[in-house]
């Protein structure tokens, strides 16, 4: 952690591996899988060396990187206002969601190995997918948050229309849509707060918004920062997704390789609730209190309406992808119910869901490469021709409903214990949502491992070498959180202490 | 006027202009004089050497101080600097894929035509950003009309081509004559043709009566002008005569002909309208009350532009919308009149001029291997020409001004000169957002034609050395200018100082 561009090289890391891959010719698959696979690395390491260093007792203000960037409009009177700096830096969310990242990258490029066709393409763009993720959660102001987030769009718009399923461009367009959409919204707020306050700095915002008479270069009033968290929600609930903008999600999740549903799954919703966090509740707290009861509606609505139609599909695919929209209603009940708890659980259910979501689709790729199907009532009896494949997937399913011991318990008790203390009936109704996860996860899940073999699985090979490293990582890391929360709480600590503040609970 | 005089002018700050003009008087009797059978490619290059001369030439008067020659008609200020840049170096970059443009439909016997035409009309437009006179003015737009008239109808045995020469000849005499009549209310209201005069004699205007009649010449000239920039309401001829002129002509017409347009606008009615008084309470000037209008025009050329585009299978007819759209985005700029304006002008212009003529660069290859125009052309380009497909990527993605390329810093650009202002202009700006999320559905078209698509026809495509030299130079400004782009501000902060001498 000593030496300046620390962050920079973190996040920019994978660039060398596009850059070696350019090199490399496309037909030498093993080759370039390898160089795929190794330039997550380093993304990882030093993610690693960082969390492990603040866990240590180093500041991660050290960190913090800035170069002057962008001058707009330079003139005698205003001197350099509205100028945009290039400026990285973490806090303790921003650390955890960066290892997250990088954690799932390098597990995802393990699974790209099922990838059939134009590797070096796929690989390229997986990488610079990688660039964007990672800055998402680096950059220090609003531009250059914007930036990252649009660079994560462009190649998931390719690898799934190429990669994908057999509805992939079409999957890949209502992705564009949705994504472009609530990125266009997302770039009003921050171009209005950056031409308002002559800053784009996410600490400076806060403090300008906070202040009681801010230097601001023209007003904003009450109802426009009403206004801007409403978009701000329109725009992040887009893509976490909240109730009616979810489709899009639905689609992407049964269209796209596995391995990139691993990292949109795991990665690109949880950038939903991180802008909703760090942005909607840090930058308009006063505002974010009194949308908290519409929040945790909202993630009620979001739990419930998951919950049933998960409870209906008969595509593995679709019940694992309603079962997300179902658990990022946790996230909004967390987050509705700002309290400390509530907070927390919120952030631990954003990491514990992106851990078991890339578990559970991991193994749905595992097991599609072996018998083409991921339609429940064509499974049946997984556990007798592949028994590894369907321990891990019931594995994954008890995680998920939030089976003490394992992550997505933590979480979903610390999220319902907040919205309990603040909103009694509504989290009872709640409730009915956790009863139904477990229904339909055991329904699906049971379904698939047992039952009548509507499939011949003689010939079919259980899980290679290479195939237990993401699952046993990925399984590890849920049972660590889930029995030893303090990996993940410690580092929160500092962040959940300033977001309180803000929102003076 | 006699010898004296004439000689007394500095007549070396007309420099570019003279090497224009020599340049295409020479090219024209060379093609005369020279043997029919011989090439006339080398006209291209000759033609190509004098832009590139009279760029340099500029260069040595960028840090001159603001002159005017011939009785004020002649101005050589920040902004005639900044915009006979943008028009050389795009007039240089046509030069190159007219030089490429293989031969067919009649166009040989005419090809020494097509070069010293589009120097003729080059020339137009740099007068028209230099001018301080209306009538310096109107003749610099009429050159340059007159010119591209002939160039859109240069593929004599084409039926398209010579379709659309004659809609661009009547649409641009409506409009020239709109434009004109508008002109002719300043004149007979002030007696003097020239900017600055008319500009001093306009300040002491009070009677209401004259005031309605400049809002009128107003309406008239913004109305005209719409046509040198392709936006609503004079729009319609983009799309027949961008497909049916020759791919150099549309290129020409929809990078150098819009920024000479835009280079018009601002000085008509930054000179005239900045200083008239409106007539109401606060006395505010007559351009602040009319910006509403303004502003209407531009979300109607955003909507129009973007929503028709997506209807389009032929690709020239999708970039005539394109570039409908873009135009759009940059009324945007002169509708907010921000303290940013002439920064983001110039900015997006530049961007603009880097990212379509690359564009144009590969549709024209692409299009003319083929013989076709449809966007399944595009098909598999990937796989046939995997850098002619990224370039064309880039430019895609910086058309729909996604980060990482110039589209989106000039795009950021126009949006804070909208929302510094007190009443910040949300609807304008919710416009633009929504209308550019629009634009990803076609300009992702051709992406999906690209990349995911099969060719019909595998075989490997070659570029030539001077396409790939536009090409590639366009690549390299457009990612450049969108990631480190205060080079293009440093360089307008240094050399044009806020484009303060506007208006001395």
């Amino acid at each position: 952690m000593s030496f300046e561009y620390f962050l920079s090289l973190l996040v920019f890391s994978p660039l060398a591996g596009i850059l070696v891959l350019s090199f490399l010719p496309k037909t030498q698959e093993s080759l370039i899988k390898m160089v795929g696979f190794l330039a997550t690395l380093p993304a990882l390491i030093l993610s690693l060396i960082a969390y492990f260093q603040y866990r240590a007792g180093a500041s991660l203000e050290s960190l913090s990187e800035k170069v002057s960037w962008i001058q707009f409009g330079y003139s005698e009177q205003l001197g350099n206002l509205f100028s945009i700096d290039y400026e990285l830096g973490l806090d303790g969310f921003s650390l955890i969601m960066l290892v997250l990242t990088a954690v799932l990258s390098t597990l995802a490029a393990i699974a790209s190995i099922h990838i059939k066709k134009e590797w070096k393409g796929y690989f390229m763009l997986f990488l610079l997918l990688e660039v964007g993720m990672l800055g998402v959660f680096a950059a220090e102001n609003l531009i250059l948050f914007f930036i990252f987030f649009e660079i994560t769009l462009i190649p998931t718009f390719f690898l799934i229309g190429k990669w994908g399923y057999f509805e992939k461009e079409k999957a890949a367009y209502s992705f564009l849509i949705y994504n472009g959409l609530g990125s266009a919204v997302l770039l009003i707020v921050i171009m209005v707060l950056f031409a308002r306050t002559g800053t784009s700095n996410i600490d400076a915002l806060m403090a300008a918004m906070s202040a009681d008479n801010p230097q601001l270069v023209a007003p904003i009033t009450e109802n426009m920062k009403m206004g801007m968290l409403i978009a701000l929600l329109i725009a992040f609930g887009v893509k976490l997704p909240i109730f009616p903008l979810h489709s899009w999600m639905v689609r992407v999740h049964v269209q796209a390789p596995p391995s990139i549903v691993m990292l949109h799954a795991g990665v690109l919703l949880k950038i939903g609730a991180f802008g909703l966090i760090r942005f909607g509740m840090g930058i308009f707290p006063d505002q974010f209190q009194s949308l908290a009861v519409l929040l945790a509606v909202l993630g009620v609505v979001n739990l419930l309406y998951g919950a049933f139609l998960a409870f209906v599909q008969t595509d593995f695919k679709m019940v694992l992808a309603y079962s997300s929209i179902s658990h990022m209603g946790i996230v909004l009940i967390g987050v509705g119910a700002l309290n400390e708890a509530g907070i927390q659980g919120a952030i631990f259910q954003v990491v514990s869901h992106g851990l078991i979501a890339a578990l559970l689709f991991f193994l749905v790729g595992v097991f599609y490469e072996r018998v083409q199907t991921s339609n429940i009532q064509n499974l049946g009896g997984m556990a007798k021709g592949m028994p590894i494949t369907a321990g891990f997937l019931l594995a994954g399913a008890m995680a998920s409903l939030g089976l003490p011991g394992m992550s997505g318990f933590v979480s979903e008790f610390m999220a319902f214990l907040g919205l309990f203390k603040e909103m009694p009936v509504l989290a009872a109704v709640g409730t009915i949502g956790i009863i139904m996860t477990a229904v339909y996860l055991l329904r699906a899940v049971l379904g698939i491992t047992y039952g009548q073999a509507h499939r011949d699985f003689a010939g079919v090979t259980d899980m290679k070498k290479f195939e237990f490293v993401p699952v046993l990582v990925l399984v590890g890391l849920i049972v660590l959180i889930g029995v030893y929360p303090s990996v993940l709480s410690e580092p929160l600590t500092s962040t959940l202490e300033t977001i309180m503040l803000g929102i003076g609970g | 006027m006699d010898l004296e005089t004439l000689l007394s002018y500095e007549w070396s700050i007309m420099a570019p202009e003279f090497i224009i003009l020599g340049v295409a008087t020479a090219l024209s009797l060379l093609d005369l004089f020279m043997p029919k059978a011989q090439s006339r490619k080398i006209l291209g290059w000759i033609g190509f050497a004098g832009i590139l001369a009279a760029l340099v030439s500029l260069l040595g008067l960028v840090g001159h101080s603001t002159e005017s020659i011939l009785f004020d008609t002649f101005r050589l200020d920040s902004f005639a600097k900044a915009f006979k840049l943008l028009l050389l170096i795009g007039a240089a970059m046509v030069m190159l894929i007219a030089i490429s443009y293989e031969l067919n439909e009649g166009l040989e016997e005419f090809r020494g035509e097509f070069f010293y035409l589009f120097l003729a009309a080059l020339l137009g437009a740099m007068m028209m950003s230099s001018s301080g006179d209306l009538i310096t003015l109107f003749v610099g737009l009429e050159l340059l009309s007159i010119s591209s008239y002939i160039l859109a109808g240069m593929r004599k045995r084409n039926l398209q081509s010579n379709e659309s020469a004659m809609k661009y000849v009547i649409n641009g005499g409506i409009s020239t004559a709109i434009t004109l009549f508008g002109m002719s209310y300043v004149y007979g209201l002030t007696g003097t043709t020239n900017l600055k005069t008319m500009a001093g004699f306009l300040t002491t205007v009070y009677d209401e009566q004259h005031i309605y009649l400049l809002g009128l010449a107003f309406f008239m000239i913004v109305v005209g002008l719409s046509f040198k920039l392709a936006t609503a309401p004079f729009h319609m001829w983009a799309p027949d005569v961008y497909q049916g002129a020759p791919t150099p002509v549309t290129a020409f017409l929809s990078v150098i002909s819009k920024t000479a347009g835009f280079a018009l606008l601002v000085r008509i009615l930054f000179s005239i309208f900045a200083n008239t008084p409106s007539g109401d309470a606060e006395g505010m000037p007559m351009i602040l009350t009319l910006q509403d209008y303004i502003a209407f025009l531009a979300g109607a050329t955003m909507i129009i532009g973007n929503l028709i585009a997506l209807r389009q299978r032929n690709i020239k007819r999708l970039f005539a919308y394109s570039s409908i759209a873009q135009a759009g985005y940059l009324l945007v700029v002169i509708a907010t009149m921000s303290l940013f304006m002439f920064d983001a002008l110039w900015f997006y212009l530049g961007a603009y001029l880097f990212m379509n003529l690359g564009a144009f660069a590969i549709i024209q290859h692409v299009t003319h291997k083929s013989g076709s125009e449809d966007i399944s052309q595009f098909a598999g380009l990937y796989r046939r020409a995997p850098f002619l497909a990224i370039a064309m990527a880039v430019f895609l993605l910086s058309l729909a001004g996604i980060p990482g390329t110039a589209g989106f810093i000039g795009k950021l650009n126009i949006f804070m000169g909208a929302l510094v202002p007190q009443e910040g202009h949300y609807v304008l700006v919710s416009i633009m957002i929504a209308a550019t999320v629009v634009s990803y559905f076609y300009y992702f078209g051709v992406m999906v034609q690209m990349f995911f698509r099969p060719a019909a026809d595998v075989g490997k495509i070659k570029v030539p050395a001077a396409l790939t030299a536009v090409i590639s130079i366009s690549i390299a400004a457009t990612i450049l200018f969108g990631v480190v782009p205060n080079i293009a501000f440093d360089f307008l902060q240094g050399n044009f100082n806020q484009f303060t001498d506007f208006f001395q």
